[in-house]
C-alpha cells in the first residue's frame, strides 16, 4: 500500500520559488569526487606520510560541504552531500553492521572488483550509520537534505551469506536495522529518505521479499517523511504494477538510458507512488541540453500529473567528470522550471505531454 | 574400489596482487580486457600467476591440476572471446551472477586457435618441474552446448549448425593439448537453459564429438542446480562423458539422486560438494559425508572413480577462500581413504 506523498511533498518547496507548479528536484546520491580527496583517501595508508585520519575527516567534511553547496548552486530543490565518506554502496554499510567481515575483493567483470562482504553471524546494530553525516550535511545546507541509503536487498544479496538458512531471513533482519536508522535520522530532524535497490533489477521475481523489507523499513515512520526506493537497470515490466503495493511515497527509476522505451509500463494500471524519473544519463559524458531535457521530462507526465512529478538524473552520478555532472544538474534543473512555466501558462497540456504546443 | 579424486574445473580468482597489477597493465575498460595476443609484462605477469596457481593446487593436495584459467576474463566464454573470427559485443549478465563477459559475436568459420592449448602446455610445464608425480594436468573447456548458448551468432545462421561449428572447434582445440589425465567440460547452460524438448541428442552429440577428441577421462560438469529427468537420461546414455558432473550445492539434491536411481549414472561420477560462491568454508568430513551419503543413494554404488569438486568455478571467491576450498576437498579424500 502507498504511503501518502502528497502529505509530505510541499514542504520541499523553497520559499521563493517561482512557479504555481512544482516539480521536485533531486539526485540519486553520488556524485563525482574531487580528485585531491581520491588523493588524500590514499595518503592516509600511507605509513610515510603524516596525513592522518583525523586530517581525512577534515577532508572529507571539506568535500562534503563543497557537494552540497554545489548542488544548491545547480539550483537543486533538495541536496545530498555526493556521498562524499562512502566507498561502496555495499561495503561502506557493511563496515558498520555487526555481522559482516571482509575476506578481500571479488571479480565483478573484467578488472572491476567488489570488496564483497560475508556474513558470518546474526547482523546486528551497534552505532548509527549516517547519522553524523546527515547532521553535518543539513548544517551547512540551506536547502533540504536527503538522505540516501543501500536497501537489505541488495545488503543481503550482493554478499555472501554464511550465517542464515536463507538469504530471505538475513534480509528481513537487515531491514529491521534500516527501520532502527531511519528512526534515528528522523529524530536527528531528516524529512526525506530514499532506499537504494540495485540488487532487484537482477532479480525482479523477488519483489515480494522487497516489499516485506520495506513493510518492516517504514513501520513507525511518520507521512510527514518521503520514503523513495531507487531501482535502476531493470526489465520493470516484471515488477510493475507490484510496485503500487511498496510502501513508499517515491518509486525512483533510471529511463533515460533506455530512451523511454519503458514508460508505457507504468501507464496502465494508474501509478500509485509519485514518480521520481531520471531524465539525465548516468553513463554519457556529454551535458544534455535543456530542450532535450524538457521533452524527457514530458515523458514522466504521460505516467503521472505534475504534483506528483519528480525530476531525478537516472542513477549516481559519480562516474561522469565533475564538471559534466554539475552541467548535467544544472540544466536538469532549469528545464524542470521551465517546464512548470509551460504548465502554469497552459503551453502543455498534462494530459497529453507529448502534444505540440 | 571406487577411487576417490579431488579435483576442480579450475577459473580460480587471480591473486590479489595480480588483481592491481593486471588492472593498471591493461586497464578497466571492456576494450582492454584479453584478446589473446598479448605480450611483454602482461603475458609475463599472467606466468607469475599460473604458478601460483599450480602451486596453491599442490600445497592442497589435490589429485588433479588445473591450469587456473587466469586469463579467461570472461569466464567459460573465453575461447570464442580470444578467437580470431569472433568480435566482442557489449557485457552481458553471466548466468544468474553479479558478474559479466563480452559477449561474443561469432562472425567467421570458427578454426584451429591453441589458445587454451598453450596456457596448458605452460602449465604441464610446470608440473613437470615439480615433484607432483601424483597430480597430473586436468584440462578445462565449456562444453559446446553452453559455449553457443554463451554466444551471439552472426555467421552459420542455424542453431543446429552452429552448436556443431562449435563442437567441431572444441574438439580441434583438444587435439593440440598436451598429455592431460582429465578434460572438464562445464556446461552450465544444460541446467539454466535446457535444450528444447525433442533437441537433447544435438546437445548430446556435440558433446560426444569433444570427448572423443581426448583419451582423457571426460567429466561433463553441470551445475547451478538439478538436471531434468529427461536430459539427464539423455546425457547418461549418449554423451560418451566418463562422468556427468551434478551439482549437490544448489538447487534440490533430491532430484539429482531420483535422477540417478531412476535412470543410472555414468562409470564414473563428479560431485559438487564445496559451494563455489559462498566464503563458508565446508569441513573435510562434511564433505566426505556428502560423498558417502551420495555413493549409498545410486543403486550400483560402484563408481569407478567419484571426482570430489566445487560445484561451480571458483572466481567468484576472494582468494584466501578459495584456497580453503582447495583444501578443503582434498582434505576429504583422506577422511574417506
Amino acid at each position: 500500500m502507498v504511503r501518502n506523498p502528497s502529505a509530505n511533498r510541499e514542504q520541499f518547496r523553497p520559499i521563493d520559488h517561482p512557479n504555481d507548479s512544482f516539480l521536485l528536484t533531486t539526485v540519486v546520491g553520488s556524485y563525482p569526487k574531487p580528485k585531491w580527496l581520491n588523493r588524500a583517501d590514499e595518503l592516509v595508508e600511507d605509513p610515510d606520510s603524516k596525513f592522518d585520519e583525523s586530517d581525512l575527516a577534515e577532508a572529507h567534511d571539506d568535500a562534503c560541504r563543497l557537494i552540497t553547496h554545489e548542488h544548491e548552486r545547480a539550483g537543486l530543490d533538495t541536496v545530498v552531500d555526493g556521498e562524499m565518506r562512502r566507498n561502496e554502496m555495499v561495503e561502506f554499510f557493511a563496515e558498520r553492521i555487526d555481522g559482516y567481515e571482509f575476506n578481500g575483493p571479488v571479480k565483478v567483470w573484467g578488472h572491476n572488483y567488489f570488496d564483497k562482504p560475508s556474513v558470518v553471524e546474526e547482523v546486528s546494530y551497534d552505532e548509527p550509520w549516517l547519522v553524523d553525516e546527515f547532521e553535518f550535511t543539513t548544517n551547512v545546507a540551506e536547502r533540504p537534505v536527503k538522505v540516501p541509503i543501500t536497501g537489505p536487498y541488495t545488503l543481503g544479496f550482493w554478499a555472501f551469506n554464511e550465517a542464515y538458512s536463507s538469504t530471505e531471513e538475513l534480509v528481513y533482519d537487515l531491514a529491521d536495522l534500516v527501520n532502527e536508522e531511519v528512526e534515528k535520522l528522523v529524530e536527528a530532524g531528516a524529512r526525506y529518505v530514499q532506499i537504494d535497490e540495485p540488487a532487484l533489477a537482477t532479480t525482479p521475481e523477488d519483489h515480494a521479499i522487497v516489499g516485506e523489507a520495506l513493510d518492516r523499513i517504514v513501520s513507525g515512520i511518520d507521512e510527514d517523511v518521503r520514503i523513495g526506493l531507487h531501482v535502476c537497470y531493470g526489465d520493470y515490466s516484471r515488477i510493475y504494477p507490484e510496485i503500487n503495493d511498496f510502501p513508499i511515497d517515491e518509486f525512483d527509476v533510471e529511463l533515460c538510458n533506455g530512451d523511454y522505451e519503458q514508460i508505457p509500463t507504468f501507464e496502465d494500471p494508474e501509478f500509485e507512488p509519485d514518480l521520481a524519473l531520471g531524465v539525465v544519463d548516468a553513463h554519457t559524458a556529454e551535458v544534455e541540453p535543456v530542450e532535450e531535457i524538457k521533452e524527457n521530462i514530458r515523458q514522466g507526465l504521460r505516467v503521472v500529473p505534475p504534483e506528483k512529478l519528480t525530476i531525478s538524473p537516472d542513477c549516481g552520478l559519480k562516474l561522469l567528470p565533475r564538471e559534466i555532472a554539475y552541467g548535467k544538474t544544472e540544466n536538469m534543473v532549469e528545464a524542470a522550471r521551465q517546464v512548470e512555466a509551460e504548465i502554469d501558462a497552459g503551453e502543455i497540456d498534462v494530459d497529453a505531454p507529448l502534444a505540440d504546443d | 574400489m571406487t577411487e576417490r579424486v579431488a579435483a576442480t574445473p579450475g577459473i580460480y580468482p587471480l591473486p590479489d596482487w595480480a588483481k592491481g597489477t593486471l588492472s593498471d597493465l591493461k586497464g578497466h575498460q571492456k576494450g582492454d580486457l584479453l584478446s589473446g595476443d598479448e605480450g611483454g609484462e602482461i603475458a609475463e605477469t599472467y606466468g607469475e600467476v599460473r604458478a601460483e596457481l599450480v602451486d596453491d593446487q599442490l600445497e592442497a593436495g589435490l589429485d588433479r591440476v588445473a591450469e587456473g584459467q587466469a586469463r579467461w576474463d570472461d569466464m567459460i566464454a573465453h575461447p570464442l572471446t580470444v578467437h580470431e573470427s569472433v568480435e566482442t559485443g557489449g557485457i552481458v549478465r553471466y548466468y544468474d551472477n553479479n558478474n559479466f563477459y563480452r559477449d561474443p559475436r561469432v562472425v567467421d568459420d570458427l578454426d584451429f586457435s591453441g589458445d587454451v592449448a598453450g596456457e596448458l602446455e605452460a602449465a604441464a610445464d610446470l608440473i613437470d618441474g615439480t615433484n607432483a608425480g601424483d597430480a597430473p594436468l586436468a584440462a578445462t573447456l565449456p562444453g559446446p552446448y553452453s559455449l553457443a548458448d554463451l554466444a551471439t551468432d552472426e555467421h552459420y545462421g542455424d542453431d543446429a549448425e552452429f552448436q556443431a561449428a562449435i563442437a567441431d572447434f572444441l574438439a580441434g582445440e583438444v587435439e593440440a593439448f598436451p598429455a592431460h589425465e582429465t578434460l572438464f567440460l562445464l556446461e552450465p547452460s544444460l541446467v539454466t537453459n535446457p535444450p528444447a524438448d525433442g533437441t537433447e541428442e544435438r546437445a548430446t552429440d556435440a558433446i560426444a564429438t569433444v570427448a572423443a577428441a581426448t583419451d582423457a577421462d571426460v567429466v561433463v560438469q553441470t551445475f547451478y542446480g538439478a538436471l531434468d529427468e529427461k536430459l539427464y537420461a539423455h546425457l547418461v546414455d549418449e554423451a560418451d562423458a566418463d562422468a556427468l558432473g551434478l551439482d549437490l550445492v544448489a538447487g534440490d539434491r533430491e532430484d539429482t539422486v531420483y535422477n540417478v536411481q531412476e535412470y543410472g549414472a555414468t562409470e564414473s561420477i563428479a560431485l559438487g560438494l564445496v559451494d563455489g560462491q559462498n566464503t563458508l568454508v565446508e569441513e573435510p568430513e562434511t564433505v566426505a559425508e556428502r560423498v558417502e551419503w551420495f555413493e549409498g543413494q545410486a543403486p550400483a554404488a560402484d563408481f569407478e572413480t567419484t571426482y570430489l569438486t566445487p560445484n561451480t568455478e571458483l572466481f567468484y571467491l576472494p582468494e584466501n577462500k578459495y584456497r580453503a576450498k582447495l583444501s578443503a576437498l582434498a582434505a576429504a579424500t583422506e577422511v574417506l581413504e
